[in-house]
């Protein structure tokens, strides 16, 4: 329910979500701007609605798949997955919400990362699957990015990371916030070898992937109006307790404010991410 | 009630008014009380020990924060000598949430850099809870890198509640001020020891936390979120923070037995509030040690130890 539904009197309220008259997959409709969209149509557009440009959440393996050539590509550590090291639990186990997790993305944990061509270009990929868990970073996305570091080196290829996340992992407590460092310190190592690392920051970008890896990138490239931040807006609001100015966390307000090189369209991003690494990384 | 004493500590602000009783009693009187005090004081004893020897971690949450709690420029005062703040990150502001400086450490010249909370209100105001922006983080690592450059130690203290969740900060990049941190942290070529010795909250703790030895106080948290945040989240509700402190396993004991974190410095009977120059004195002893180990090291095999450390957090299964 949103706010502003809460406040309004109950008698007037419409109880109940939205009858669901359109058949699944065939249309769907637009989150930002409410058009009905032709699924084909839209999957063509990369899920970037074709009436408002609203570019959609989602899922990582789209996004790679999207992203890459169709040709050679090949899932890295693709059995890495959670254990559970507290044996956390709140109102659920965190047994249970990977498993839930699992179910519902059908990937072992969020991050997914591979191995394949940007036009004939040899690169590692990853992306972070926000529909688990958020995009919670926990030890396996920490470990999954360490080793695309290693294969980046092995093979002279650059590394380019899709972010979409809420931040580090609750249920694995200080193992979550201590990959902030690992993953920050591993990038260490492909500078050092003078492999570029271009980071792309899609909706939502917060907490402790923003803080560590995905702003540690030799370019930073945002989607459109993704929310990128440390602290999360409602958080703010209650500390600060003034208005938020608009648009403040987009894309837009962070190219503004120069914390971000550039603001790329989903169906722009393959050909301006060749052109940086082609010139950036020429001698392959 | 005295604010100074937290719920669990009651029983012994009872006795304490017991003993003071007594005194004034044995004072104006001809009684004869030596025997009782002695043995209330012994009783007292006896509680506090037992009190905090069976802490649960939302009561060693309360401790970390504790009003009295001695904070990094306390330590300062008691560990270091010719201490020389430094300020501002040159590029901003100055930060007071972070205290950062020249000293020397048992004679030897170091870089001291810590998290500092007020002790009034004011003060409280003016360092901002011990809660950075991202020019706290600037000027931490500007002096990191210049103890780097004179090839100095690096000493730090992490005490605070977390990264300052503010318009301004946001605007001014506090993500990358903190991935900066840990990105240069990680590689910088003078021994760096870190000792948690309050709250140790989230990215704006480990923003001065990346080191070759991660110390926690006895009754000091380090957490990815407070009690209170994890709570909200995942409970819906701020009251179940008590459930959350258990189940993150914030305390130092704990941390340790995880293999997070390389050794628990005792505190004194009762906390370190209670006798802060002995709890300054059996850090230094722990730093000392730590500082003449790492001083052997090659900075090759130093670097390659504190990076395999990194490497090294983290539990999956395969």
């Amino acid at each position: 329910m949103s706010w502003l539904e809460k406040l309004m009197p109950s008698r007037i309220r419409i109880d109940g979500k939205p009858k669901k008259t359109i058949p699944e997959g065939l249309w769907s409709k637009c989150n930002s701007c409410s058009a009905i969209l032709y699924g084909a149509e839209l999957e063509k557009n990369q899920e970037v609605c074709p009436k408002c440009n609203h570019h959609m959440r989602i899922s990582a393996r789209k996004r790679l798949i999207y992203f890459l050539d169709d040709i050679d590509v090949e899932e890295l550590n693709f059995t890495l997955e959670p254990s559970d090291p507290l044996k956390f639990k709140d109102s659920i186990k965190y047994r249970d919400r990977i498993s839930q997790a699992q179910k519902k993305t059908k990937e072992k944990d969020t991050l997914i990362v591979m191995k394949g061509n940007l036009k004939g270009k040899p690169i590692v990929s990853c992306a972070f699957e926000f529909q688990y868990m958020g995009g919670s970073m926990g030890s396996v996305a920490g470990e999954k990015f360490v080793r695309a570091i290693e294969a980046c080196i092995n093979e002279n290829r650059p590394l380019v990371c899709f972010t979409a996340s809420g931040g580090a992992r609750m249920q694995e407590a200080l193992f979550s916030l201590l990959q902030m460092a690992k993953t920050s310190a591993a990038l260490n190592k492909l500078s050092k070898h003078t492999i570029p690392f271009i980071s792309v920051l899609t909706d939502p970008t917060m907490g402790g992937v923003s803080a560590s890896l995905a702003m540690l990138g030799d370019i930073h490239i945002a989607e459109p109006r993704a929310l990128i931040g440390f602290a999360g807006p409602r958080v703010i609001q209650q500390t600060v307790r003034e208005t938020l100015p608009e648009g403040f966390q987009r894309s837009e307000f962070l190219l503004e404010h120069g914390a971000v090189d550039m603001v790329v369209e989903r169906l722009d991003m393959r050909d301006t991410i060749a052109n940086l690494l082609f010139t950036l990384h020429e001698d392959m | 009630m005295d604010l100074n004493y937290l719920e669990f500590e009651q029983p012994i602000v009872e006795l304490d008014e017991k003993i003071s009783e007594l005194e004034n009693a044995s004072k104006s009187g001809d009684f004869n009380v030596e025997e009782a005090l002695k043995s209330l004081r012994e009783e007292r004893r006896k509680m506090i020990e037992r009190i905090f020897a069976d802490l649960t971690p939302w009561q060693t949450s309360q401790m970390s924060r504790h009003p009295q709690r001695p904070y990094t420029i306390d330590y300062i005062n008691r560990i270091f000598t010719d201490f020389q703040e430094l300020h501002g990150d040159r590029v901003f502001a100055d930060d007071p949430a972070i205290v950062g400086g020249l000293a020397r450490f048992d004679g030897r010249p170091v870089m001291v850099i810590g998290h500092q909370k007020g002790r009034d209100t004011s003060e409280k105001i003016r360092r901002n809870f011990g809660m950075s922006r991202p020019e706290g983080y600037r000027k931490a690592l500007r002096l990191m890198k210049m103890a780097e450059k004179f090839n100095m130690p690096v000493l730090t203290f992490i005490d605070t509640p977390g990264a300052y969740p503010g318009i301004g900060a946001e605007e001014r990049g506090q993500s990358e001020a903190i991935a900066r941190n840990l990105h240069v942290m990680s590689v910088l070529k003078v021994p760096v020891v870190c000792t948690v010795i309050g709250e140790g909250g989230s990215g704006g703790a480990l923003a001065i936390g990346v080191g070759d030895r991660l110390f926690m106080l006895g009754f000091s948290t380090y957490s990815v979120i407070s009690p209170e945040g994890c709570a909200s989240i995942l409970w819906k509700s701020a009251e179940k923070a008590e459930e959350a402190a258990a189940a993150m396993g914030i305390t130092a004991d704990r941390l340790q037995e995880l293999g997070l974190v390389d050794e628990v410095i005792e505190e004194p009977l009762g906390g370190a509030h209670r006798d802060p120059t002995k709890m300054a004195e059996t850090l230094k002893s722990t730093l000392s040690g730590a500082l003449s180990e790492l001083r052997q090291l090659p900075t090759g095999e130093m670097l390659q130890q504190r990076y395999h450390r990194l490497m090294s957090y983290g539990q999956y299964k395969e």
